[in-house]
């Protein structure tokens, strides 16, 4: 079971890795989404660093959202997911490879860039490391949940504008608690208490997505 | 002991029970709302806080209860689905969604109506509103994803763990929800904890939200008709009773 997770996890970032523009996508995405904000609200450095949080997670939220959609779509379209879940081995575990490769390859190069952007809007130095913390402790989250979303849209022709129908309003709870700890920590507060919610929503998706996203998969491909 | 179950789990029986149970319960629904709504707008006090307009709660309290009390059933319809397999609570399931998210909205709607007097805005970023809100959010969801999948029974799979994959997301939305804006604002006004409801308020309201779950079901059953007529095209009993209307 261990030997069949690794075998995913390494097959999934081989092909990340031979595909890379398409791993650059979110992130320029990300990229793009932050910059647009000082061009609309002005490039005022106080209005900036006040709103610097929310713009920051929302943003990476959104791109990390895009990125999901093509979690099990090139698996789907070649058969190969029909052969994963015809394996003695139990889906859950394979599909939570699937997943982690997926996060280790959209999810963690959002967390690298985002020093720059943190920068670009001003985020007081003291909050840097919590917003890192929050973005590790959250996109996992994203990805466990969002992978639910897209096993019950994979087969469909246009699934992508559904996704993020289905997913967005499951990522509210992430979204307040990490917002609100890198607002916090921006302000000089303590964000203990933010950080233990997410690292308890991280353990509790853990433990249940895998399973509902290897059933949704079951629904999906008939 | 589980036969009643069993029978109430083939389509052609739970058809011709809800098609002889839709008049009663209408009957029932039109007159405890005829009723709950003369005793709650006219006889009901004035309250001595907000005058007239506190008695939108008539509607709004029933209609956000229902908002909550639609999605469970959709949950455990859903549970059935995946666990039994069964078409019937297919069908409620599904026709349950628009359902709930009207009320979700009514909810919505009178509540932002009331916050206008009491609050002087329509929208204020309050706890409840802004569950509410993505409680609306899920069920649109629940309905683009039915309206997606071209199989019914594909699709009523794939909404059955989307109903309980929300199920599990609303207490953990509902607190942090109610965390953020306690953080942001400071505690708002609570509508009915403030003084604890008097009992000449507390029988309306009641009469009201029975009328409301009467309406749902009443509703709920003829749509879950439609549905199950519609799914079961090809039987003989639905050509049999297409073959009756016809002479």
């Amino acid at each position: 079971m261990g030997h069949a997770f690794l075998a995913i996890l390494k097959r999934d970032l081989t092909l990340a890795l031979r595909h890379r523009s398409e791993m650059a996508n979110p992130l320029v995405f990300f990229l793009v989404v932050v910059s647009l904000f000082p061009m609309a609200l002005g490039p005022e450095q106080e209005t900036l660093t006040q709103v610097a949080p929310g713009i920051l997670w929302v943003a990476a939220l959104l791109a990390a959202t895009l990125a999901m959609d093509g979690m099990f779509r090139s698996d789907f379209e070649d058969g190969s997911l029909e052969q994963l879940l015809l394996s003695p081995h139990p889906p859950s575990v394979l599909v939570l490879a699937k997943i982690l490769a997926h996060w280790l390859t959209t999810g963690l190069p959002l967390i690298v860039i985002a020093p720059l952007l943190a920068l670009f809007l001003h985020l007081p130095g003291q909050a840097l490391p919590v917003l890192l913390g929050t973005l590790a402790l959250g996109t996992p989250v994203l990805s466990m949940v969002g992978a639910i979303g897209v096993a019950l849209t994979v087969g469909l022709r246009r699934g992508g504008l559904l996704l993020t129908l289905l997913v967005l309003p499951l990522y509210v709870p992430v979204l307040i608690f990490a917002a609100g700890a890198v607002d916090n920590a921006a302000a000089g507060f303590p964000v203990a208490g933010q950080l233990y919610f997410l690292a308890a929503l991280l353990v509790l998706s853990v433990t249940l997505a895998p399973l509902a996203t290897a059933a949704s998969l079951r629904i999906s491909l008939g | 002991m589980f036969l009643w179950f069993h029978k109430l789990g083939s389509p052609k029986i739970f058809y011709r029970l809800a098609q002889r149970l839709t008049p009663w319960l209408g009957g029932i629904t039109a007159v405890l709302l005829v009723v709950g709504l003369y005793w709650g707008l006219v006889v009901a006090p004035t309250d001595y806080e907000q005058g007239d307009s506190y008695r939108i709660i008539f509607v709004h309290v029933p209609a956000a209860w229902l908002s909550m009390f639609v999605y469970m059933i959709m949950a455990v319809s859903g549970a059935i689905v995946l666990i039994w397999r069964m078409k019937v609570t297919e069908a409620i399931m599904r026709a349950s969604a628009p359902l709930g998210a009207w009320f979700t909205f009514l909810a919505l709607v009178t509540g932002s109506l009331w916050g206008k007097p009491m609050w002087g805005t329509y929208w204020v970023w309050d706890a409840r509103l802004t569950s509410e809100l993505i409680l609306l959010f899920l069920y649109l969801g629940f309905i683009a994803l039915q309206n997606a999948i071209e199989d019914r029974r594909t699709a009523a799979r794939a909404g059955a763990i989307l109903a309980l994959v929300g199920v599990v997301n609303i207490p953990i939305i509902h607190y942090s929800v109610e965390w953020w804006s306690t953080l942001h604002q400071g505690p708002t006004v609570s509508k009915l904890d403030t003084p604890s409801i008097s009992l000449s308020m507390l029988a309306p309201l009641l009469v009201m939200a029975v009328a409301f779950t009467l309406y749902y079901v009443t509703v709920a059953l003829m749509r879950a008709r439609c549905e199950i007529i519609d799914a079961e095209s090809n039987s003989s009993w639905v050509r049999e009773l297409a073959r009756q209307r016809e002479h």
